[in-house]
């Protein structure tokens, strides 16, 4: 049968389906299992109406049984198995000898440097493309076209960038932008400019900010009157494990200016971007910073567009200043807004597969979680391994998924 | 107040600026692309496409001279054009590849054996000699041209309609349609009747139900596919549409749940309480005014479903494309591609395009829909 043919057929099984299931479902209830007549009516309208949420709910709630709730158990399951042993139970065999592979230590340790990476990238030029068309004209356009990679599958933004990495012979014109970029740089003055001040004075904010972070985070552990309101008991350590995260990174960025100043650069040569190990993650990491900033801008915008304008205007009238305005009086109004933007990319980025599997495949160190399990699953067919990768990334996703539930819960009582 | 406008209005021209950067910045990979897809191979392996805007002197591949042999008063001569275009202006030519501008058109350059070329600078070109040139190959030229910009629908012919093209894109067109349809649509009936239960229904456990749904919302999909490929090998179901329907269907509901839910709930309570007075069974209710109430909601969660099945690639590799490769997906075509054909950009560039085509303008279209579901689903 030809597949079009099978779609349209589907379409009208699966719409009619429903919407017969919902419709005969919902008569058989009223009609024949508790009329609304006779001497028990008002008795049977009750117990018609307590059973009917549950005909509503049946479908979706076995699909997501099925297709998102049992895969969970099955993996976790399979995790513990061997195949190759027909299914036997085997332990944490399958996690020791993932453990002891190197690829998957190397897919670990590039999977942190994305979570940093990507969210904080793309929420912080999200903020800024967010603050600077808030209040021009054709703000609605620039957002627009900022936010269009959204529609472009990761596939899609794969071959686009491709072509922006691409390299040629040192003989040849390059096609590809970045060396075209690059070859202009020549070790004078402009090469010193852009390509060691103005880095390290990027580098230089990053870590004033972190620091700032770092005072945030201890302030109240130092000084116990500052917190307000009581705070959870388990508000302490995850203050410290911040607070330690960022001192980390503090040091990273100091080490980094340094290095930015000594590095001897190969000028007038093109680079093969994708194959230089460690920075080749940068430039994968560069599409999906492309992509989701315009998703963070976009939420960002509307919660900028929220805050109450007497709070911006009494700051004028106080004379502050753009910027005190911006990081004084707006920036803190959205948090709650960023940490949810931040923590959704975060979810895109654990899952992150078609942009490193189109572009290097794992290869030259790239390797990813989620790519590691697809390796594991279907080219070494080893479901054991692959099921405990994919289970650490469920463990990655655990914290946000309790944050999430716990949210709701708030919210629906 | 005249002090702070003027102190203002540079920070304003900055702030344009920046804003003019960073679009530029965002929209140039793509334009690349685009751009690209309407060149010839000839033209993306010589130049950056960000060229092929201007006129541009650059040096030409050597072109090998052809032609029919006249004779005209005692000489042999052969006389024909070298470029298609009559647009093409050569402003120095050469007949060795060590000194490829060696003459201005116009001039005569000496072959030997008494053979003369001369070649004008529309590319029009007369050889003459003594002797036959007989079957010999003739010489090859060098030039240097202006070549103003030139783009070509040859690309889009080649992948979308050459019947003898085997890696060409209409296929996958069609599947990635066959699957991105119904994987649509039915999760948006399922989901709807749940949103309403959830929404608008009394019943026990229903904030643990709603909780869930918030849980499954972030339950990576790659814990699914080993578990539900075994059950879908086990029920027959095997590789195909139907697996790959459901797979969509099954990954879709919990944010389909979430949207619709938070979008109902917020629906006025009077119009659906002054319809129970009337007498109105909730199965009504749910037809007649939530519904069409609903349909921004609706519009917002189709669209993400359909840029997401559009444009996925993880879930089609698992559950739908088979050994023979005959339900392959654009997405897949578009990797196989990268790895076949890496260097031939213009139809790499062209595949990827026809792929990403649809999705931008159902994007540019319903963007309104796409943020408002956005601003439900992550705002609260």
């Amino acid at each position: 049968m030809h597949p079009a043919l099978q779609a349209v057929i589907t379409i009208i099984v699966g719409v009619g389906g429903c919407v017969g299931y919902f419709y005969f479902s919902n008569q058989f209830l009223d009609r024949v299992l508790y009329p609304a007549t006779g001497k028990n009516a008002g008795r049977n309208i009750n117990r018609a109406n307590q059973i009917r949420p549950w005909l509503f709910l049946f479908p979706a709630l076995f699909a997501l049984g099925l297709y998102l709730a049992y895969p969970v158990f099955a993996t976790l399951w399979l995790s513990l198995t061997d195949r190759d042993q027909g299914g036997a139970f085997v332990g944490l065999a399958n996690y020791q000898q993932m453990f002891r592979e190197p690829k998957f230590w190397e897919a670990m340790s590039n999977n942190m440097l994305w979570l940093i990476v990507v969210p904080a990238m793309s929420t912080a030029i999200g903020l800024l493309a967010a603050q600077l068309t808030d209040r021009i004209k054709w703000g609605n356009i620039a957002k627009s076209l900022i936010f269009m990679p959204m529609a472009i599958s990761f596939v899609g933004a794969a071959v686009i960038w491709k072509l922006v990495y691409d390299t040629r012979p040192a003989n040849q014109e390059q096609i590809g932008v970045l060396n075209a970029v690059w070859l202009m740089f020549d070790g004078g003055f402009g090469s010193i400019v852009f390509l060691q001040i103005v880095p390290a004075l990027l580098l230089a904010v990053f870590a004033a900010f972190l620091a700032w972070l770092v005072y945030q985070a201890v302030r109240p552990l130092v000084n116990a009157e500052i917190g307000h309101r009581k705070a959870p008991w388990w508000f302490t350590p995850l203050r410290l494990f911040f607070a330690i995260v960022a001192v980390w990174l503090i040091w990273l960025s100091l080490g980094s200016i340094l290095s930015v100043f000594s590095a001897r650069l190969p000028y007038g040569q093109p680079q093969t971007w994708l194959t230089m190990p460690f920075w080749n993650s940068f430039f994968l990491m560069a599409v999906l910073v492309w992509i989701q900033t315009g998703f963070a801008m976009v939420i960002l915008s509307a919660a900028i567009r929220g805050i109450p304008e007497e709070t911006i205007e009494a700051a004028v009238i106080d004379g502050a200043n753009p910027f005190q305005i911006f990081f004084k009086i707006k920036v803190p109004q959205i948090m709650g807004t960023i940490v949810v933007v931040w923590t959704t990319i975060t979810i895109v980025v654990l899952k992150v597969f078609d942009i490193v599997f189109a572009m290097t495949n794992g290869q030259w160190q790239t390797q990813v979680l989620a790519n590691y399990m697809y390796d594991k699953l279907f080219r070494a067919n080893d479901w054991g391994v692959g099921s405990a990768s994919a289970m650490i990334i469920m463990l990655l996703v655990t914290p946000i998924l309790a944050w999430n539930v716990y949210n709701a819960r708030k919210e629906t009582r | 107040m005249n002090v702070t406008s003027s102190k203002k209005s540079p920070l304003v021209w900055a702030v344009h600026i920046s804003v003019v950067l960073l679009v530029a910045l965002w929209l140039f990979p793509t334009v690349g692309l685009f751009v690209s897809s309407f060149r010839t191979a000839d033209q993306i392996a010589n130049t950056g496409w960000w060229a092929s805007m201007f006129t541009q002197e650059r040096q030409r591949p050597a072109i090998r001279l052809s032609g029919d042999e006249a004779q005209v008063d005692g000489e042999f001569v052969i006389e024909g054009r070298l470029f298609a275009a009559d647009n093409v202006v050569i402003s120095r030519w050469g007949v060795n590849s060590r000194d490829p501008e060696a003459y201005e058109p116009g001039e005569e350059a000496d072959l030997g054996d008494g053979a003369n070329l001369t070649i004008e600078a529309n590319g029009a070109f007369r050889m003459s000699s003594p002797q036959s040139f007989g079957d010999g190959r003739l010489p090859r030229v060098f030039t240097t041209a202006e070549a103003p910009p030139e783009f070509t629908l040859q690309n889009y012919r080649f992948v979308l309609f050459d019947p003898n093209n085997r890696e060409g894109m209409a296929k996958a067109f069609f599947n990635t349609m066959t699957v991105t349809i119904p994987a649509t649509i039915i999760p948006i009936v399922i989901a709807a009747f749940a949103a309403y239960a959830l929404a608008w229904m009394r019943f026990p456990g229903r904030s643990l139900l709603i909780a869930a749904v918030v849980g499954l919302l972030v339950v990576p999909l790659q814990l699914a596919l080993i578990p539900l490929l075994k059950l879908h090998n086990d029920i027959g179901i095997g590789k195909g549409y139907l697996g790959v329907w459901l797979a969509h269907t099954g990954f879709g509901l919990p944010l389909a749940i979430y949207l619709l839910r938070n979008y109902m709930v917020g629906l006025p309570r009077d119009i659906i309480e002054n319809a129970r007075v009337d007498g109105a069974t909730d199965f009504q209710i749910f037809v007649k005014i939530i519904l069409p109430l609903s349909f921004p909601a609706l519009a917002s969660f189709a669209i993400f479903q359909f840029l997401w099945t559009w444009n996925d690639l993880l879930v089609a590799l698992v559950f739908l494309i088979d050994s023979t490769g005959e339900t392959t997906v654009m997405t897949k075509q578009i990797v196989e591609l990268l790895g076949t054909r890496g260097g031939n950009w213009e139809i790499l560039a062209t595949s990827a395009f026809v792929s990403i085509a649809v999705p931008l303008v159902v994007f540019f279209a319903m963007q309104k829909y796409l943020v408002r579901g956005l601003l439900s689903g992550s705002v609260k």
